[in-house]
């Protein structure tokens, strides 16, 4: 598939910090995409680097147009760009009303006054802010006015249109609404989203694929299913989801740890120091004798979370507990002796990267 | 709970040091008797005499020559400044140094001035108490308006530039008129400032074109008639509409 998008080879450092090492994205048409990572992790100035206020030290952003022609951004100054950018902090226009500030990007095209006032009364409808058209900024609550900025932004019919964070000024109610809200509009105008965002939950609930960023890097990009149940690295089996994480050493199609091979699948190759990744919902707790157990530990706590259950079971030679989401009502009390259990095909094997979850062999038990 | 009533005593007293010297002022303007300090009844003759003096019309013209020139020109270079210290020299040495000629004291400013214009060979005029009014007025505006930048958000000129407007068209959109407050607050002070100012005018000033206060400073000295009492009483008129309405503004616009 052809992509709208090209991030290719982009670095950007300021003094000794590397913002973006080496980013290469591609990004398709019509798709919603995140870009998901801790803060600092160089998504924002990623998305800053598209719109045109930092300026790459090396590599290409290039954007398909509507002829199938390449643009490349980083020649334009920001108001010559094919994309539109909406602001964290939505930075609407105080001194102007919601009608002023959604016609604002079309007067600068030299549209005719009856054009201006037709888009502009379709996009505040699209929004559902037609009857708040005369209000000030200030006169808005939160939700209406992050819906003014993306109208605003989406009225000038952008190849791309990036937000930055566009939730998280919002409190939690308005999100969970603005979030079916942001992909219901996405569909209907047609038009390539970017987001960043910091939540793994608002990336993995809105995005069609996800590029996971650390440290000026991209760890993984991938849709959000195969970034939950495959991570690439240990990274990204921390950052996205719960879970457990069991260090050791590769031993063919299993992980040799706490005195024993857990069987386990391995995505890519891993040799020497390696994790194996265990998701609460994939691991099952068996009586202690069950033959089928891979692991024997001690309750030392459970939640009830209304429909599910999570146990907390400490393994001897682990150090945070194994954690296990069970359905329905606990039914193992705390100090009870319980066996753990997967299917190999749901335990992840990833080579342990950085050293600092690998364990010494010497200490399994 | 109860009120502490006798709290309010230092509140009275404050505000009575403050306001009795004016309360006397503006009470003393509207006496009859010829004597500043006996009240024989309640008159206007003197506003009336105000006016048909020579001295008094020709101060005041010049006064307001300096005070609107200076605003205008400290309105303009001040806003200027305040830009360039807060977007492009991001340094509170700089932007320490562009306020000084708002604190330091009026007499070290005037004698500076004063020599300054002797060193260029320039004639003691209006021209030049306005250009002196300009120096202090300047550092007035900026202070104003880079407190004012310093609570905008500067994504909204990248927003601007990001919805297609050029540098130009999101200055005069976006900058300026969320700034307008600020610089109209500052532009009042600098007229309210230079309207009675005495010290920088009395040491840069021409011989023959004395401003309203220097008037009032040679009236002064043969003693303080009611006409003087008149006079102060409408510039202090003058001073708190503009006051206030500075205050105004602002407020106004910080609940934006």
């Amino acid at each position: 598939m052809t992509s709208l998008l090209r991030i290719d080879h982009v670095s950007k450092a300021y003094g000794s910090t590397q913002a973006l090492d080496d980013v290469s994205i591609d990004i398709r048409p019509n798709e919603f995409f995140a870009l998901l990572g801790p803060s600092g992790c160089g998504k924002t100035t990623l998305l800053r680097s598209i719109a045109g206020f930092e300026d790459p030290d090396a590599g290409s952003i290039t954007v398909t147009d509507a002829s199938g022609g390449q643009t490349d951004l980083l020649v334009l100054p920001p108001n010559r760009r094919p994309v539109n950018l909406m602001f964290q902090s939505y930075a609407l226009f105080p001194h102007m009303n919601v009608r002023r500030n959604v016609a604002y990007g079309l007067e600068r095209e030299g549209l005719s006054k009856d054009e201006i006032a037709a888009r502009v009364d379709e996009v505040l409808a699209t929004v559902g802010l037609a009857d708040r058209a005369k209000a000030r900024p200030a006169q808005l609550s939160g939700g209406q006015r992050q819906r003014v900025a993306l109208a605003r932004a989406i009225v000038k019919r952008p190849r791309l249109l990036l937000l930055d964070e566009p939730l998280s000024a919002l409190d939690r109610k308005v999100r969970a609404e603005m979030q079916l809200e942001l992909k219901r509009l996405q569909h209907e105008v047609g038009i390539t989203f970017v987001v960043v965002t910091h939540d793994q939950e608002e990336a993995m609930s809105m995005a069609d694929r996800i590029a996971v960023m650390h440290h000026g890097r991209v760890q993984q990009i991938d849709d959000p299913v195969t970034l939950y149940s495959r991570p690439a690295n240990v990274f990204v089996a921390d950052f996205i989801g719960s879970g457990t994480l069991i260090p050791g050493i590769a031993e063919g199609a299993g992980l040799s740890a706490l005195g024993r091979v857990l069987p386990c699948h391995a995505p890519a190759p891993v040799a020497g120091p390696a994790v194996v990744m265990l998701r609460p919902e994939s691991t099952h707790l068996t009586s202690i004798d069950d033959a089928s157990r891979l692991l024997d530990g001690t309750v030392v706590e459970t939640h009830f979370y209304g429909g599910s259950t999570i146990t907390s079971v400490r393994v001897s030679g682990l150090q945070p507990p194994v954690v296990v989401r069970t359905a329905g009502a606990p039914r193992h009390s705390v100090g009870e002796q319980v066996g753990i259990s997967w299917a190999p095909a749901d335990a992840v094997l990833l080579a342990a990267d950085d050293g600092t979850l690998a364990a010494d062999p010497g200490a399994a038990v | 709970m109860p009120r502490v009533g006798w709290l309010r005593v230092p509140l009275i007293v404050t505000y009575a040091f403050l306001y009795l010297p004016i309360a006397v002022l503006v009470v003393m303007s509207f006496n009859a008797s010829k004597t500043p300090f006996t009240w024989t009844g309640f008159s206007t003759r003197w506003y009336g005499e105000l006016f048909s003096n020579e001295l008094i019309r020709e101060g005041f013209v010049n006064t307001m020559i300096v005070a609107i020139g200076a605003t205008v020109l400290a309105t303009i270079l001040g806003t200027l400044l305040a830009i360039g210290v807060a977007r492009y020299f991001r340094s509170s040495i700089v932007e320490a140094y562009s306020l000084a000629p708002a604190i330091i004291p009026d007499l070290a400013l005037a004698i500076g001035l004063l020599a300054l214009f002797g060193l260029l060979g320039v004639t003691l005029s209006l021209v030049s108490v306005l250009l002196s009014h300009v120096v202090f007025g300047m550092a007035f505006v900026a202070a104003v308006v880079i407190a004012r930048l310093g609570q905008t958000d500067a994504s909204l000129e990248e927003a601007s530039r990001d919805l297609g407007a050029g540098a130009v068209t999101t200055f005069a959109r976006i900058t300026l008129p969320s700034l307008a407050p600020a610089i109209v607050a500052g532009a009042l002070l600098v007229f309210t400032l230079s309207l009675d100012e005495f010290v920088v005018a009395y040491f840069t000033d021409g011989p023959n074109t004395p401003t309203l206060p220097i008037v009032i400073y040679s009236m002064v000295r043969f003693g303080v008639t009611p006409e003087i009492n008149a006079l102060a009483a409408l510039l202090l008129l003058v001073s708190f509409t503009i006051v206030l309405s500075a205050q105004r503004i602002t407020r106004l616009t910080d609940a934006v």
